[in-house]
């Protein structure tokens, strides 16, 4: 138990009660320029750009070069859990690579249907091309927002609104580009809405985040819910931000009107993210506020 | 207290030590966010906001108010977060602490700790809502974990503001300033 300090009295001296004052004028006044920032951030999401993007570069090389360490224990871990259980896990997986092969011949079959009929039709394809392979490297692990970054940016061509992919599935869309790197809003943060479709039957639908790791798919039909544990889920393409076709989400559960799903691109096992092209140009800002800014 | 100066020529260098050792420590808290993982949901304790109220309750007299603005400005940088939070809701709390500390007769360990967790609410509830307004509705059970381990957390990062309090004023050589 201590005594209380005092030293925070200033005692009789004129100069030393002004500066006391001054001191709270000064942290008061602070806090609403904090407030001030914190408006102007929710007006113009892209307004401090620039000094964000270059902190990112700054801190970017920290994460980077402990990935691989922490990674590389991971994956330790997974492989001694792996050798536990390996007999039953082989007969398994051979029942399944044999559905696998099936599964494949037919696919193989639609891929040439699908082929001739696009010829048929004189349909033209025309894929966005990818502008940067990078590696995600952390994560905003305090906030309770859903942000990664990669070790890519405006210096390889990523600017922000550009969709984000893994061979897995969706990731994210780039909402903060720095000269080296760019932060990657993640399709389970609370911000993101991606329109999608089922895989069986192809009923469009909103696949949104909800904070935790899981996302929320909410039908755009109406009457019951058509979702069963399982399902894929695959972006529609719809609004022109993400390339169609893309797996986003498997469902886990359904909750009345909505489904929960889980990422099949899992952030936190990510290692290499690709950066495209936005399928149909990039959209306007939201909010239509850019127009004064600019 | 003008008097240290005369004592050794190491004394400047503990002097300069002595100011700096709070503020890295600060900022080497709030970069504790860049650890190499990609998190599914907020996990990570704010470090750098439990070394700000460390360093305040084991000093009061060190730090202005104000040194909330610089440190949280550094620490939303560090983090990620939308610019802005970290300044007020750091300087937020140096203010309520002091608002509190005048009324307060003594002071114990339970009662810093006691003040340290409303704190420690207080900032991360604070985060929490500006990310909210910023950007999507989440509900407020995601952070609840968050402010349970920060707050047992606190005990160790005041022990380890002692040990840096230690070093940095070199007890023993020298004593530490009182005004």
């Amino acid at each position: 138990m201590k005594a209380p300090t005092r030293n925070r009295r200033p005692g009789f001296s004129r100069r030393a009660q002004y500066g006391l004052f001054l001191s709270y004028v000064v942290a008061v006044t602070g806090v609403f320029v904090g407030l001030g920032l914190v408006v102007v951030s929710h007006v113009d999401p892209e307004g401090f750009g620039a000094v964000r993007g270059a902190a990112l570069d700054l801190t970017t090389p920290v994460s980077a070069f402990g990935r691989g360490m922490v990674r590389g224990a991971g994956s330790i871990v997974d492989g001694v859990a792996n050798y536990i259980d390996a007999g039953s896990k082989n007969a398994a997986m051979e029942r399944e690579l044999e559905a696998n092969r099936r599964a494949l011949v037919r696919a193989r079959i639609l891929a040439l249907e699908n082929d001739r009929l696009r010829r048929m039709l004189h349909l033209v394809e025309n894929r966005p091309a990818s502008i940067a392979v990078a590696r995600i490297v952390g994560s905003t692990g305090v906030s309770s927002r859903r942000l990664a970054t990669i070790t890519a940016g405006l210096a390889q061509g990523v600017r922000p609104g550009q969709p984000v992919r893994s061979p897995e599935g969706l990731v994210g869309r780039i909402v903060e580009a720095g000269m080296l790197a760019s932060r990657v809003l993640l399709i389970t943060d609370n911000a993101s809405v991606v329109p999608v479709r089922m895989a069986r039957g192809g009923m469009p639908a909103l696949a949104a985040g909800r904070g935790d790791g899981s996302i929320e798919i909410r039908p755009l039909g109406a009457g019951g819910n058509p979702f069963n544990r399982g399902d894929i889920v695959l972006t529609s393409g719809t609004g022109g931000l993400y390339p169609p076709d893309v797996p986003v989400a498997v469902i886990l559960r359904k909750e009345g009107d909505i489904a929960i799903a889980w990422p099949l691109a899992d952030p936190s096992q990510l290692d290499y993210a690709v950066v495209e092209q936005p399928f149909a140009g990039l959209p306007s800002p939201p909010k239509g506020t850019s127009g004064e800014t600019h | 207290m003008r008097s240290p100066r005369s004592s050794a020529p190491p004394a400047r260098a503990i002097e300069v030590r002595a100011r700096l050792v709070p503020i890295v420590s600060t900022l080497i808290g709030s970069a504790c966010a860049l650890v190499p993982t990609v998190t599914l949901s907020p996990a990570w304790p704010p470090f750098g906001l439990l070394m700000l109220l460390g360093w305040r309750l084991l000093r009061p007299e060190m730090w202005p108010a104000w040194i909330g603005l610089p440190l949280g400005l550094a620490d939303d940088l560090l983090t990620g977060q939308t610019l802005g939070t970290g300044m007020v809701t750091w300087t937020l709390c140096l203010l309520l602490i002091d608002l509190v500390e005048v009324r307060l007769l003594w002071r114990d360990y339970w009662q810093e700790w006691l003040l340290a967790a409303v704190a420690i609410a207080i900032g991360i509830l604070g985060a929490w809502a500006i990310a909210c307004w910023t950007g999507g509705a989440t509900p407020v059970t995601l952070v609840e974990p968050q402010i349970l381990t920060s707050i047992l957390c606190f005990p160790f990062i005041g022990r380890l503001c002692a040990l840096l309090d230690r070093w940095r004023l070199a007890i023993g050589k020298i004593r530490a300033s009182d005004d």
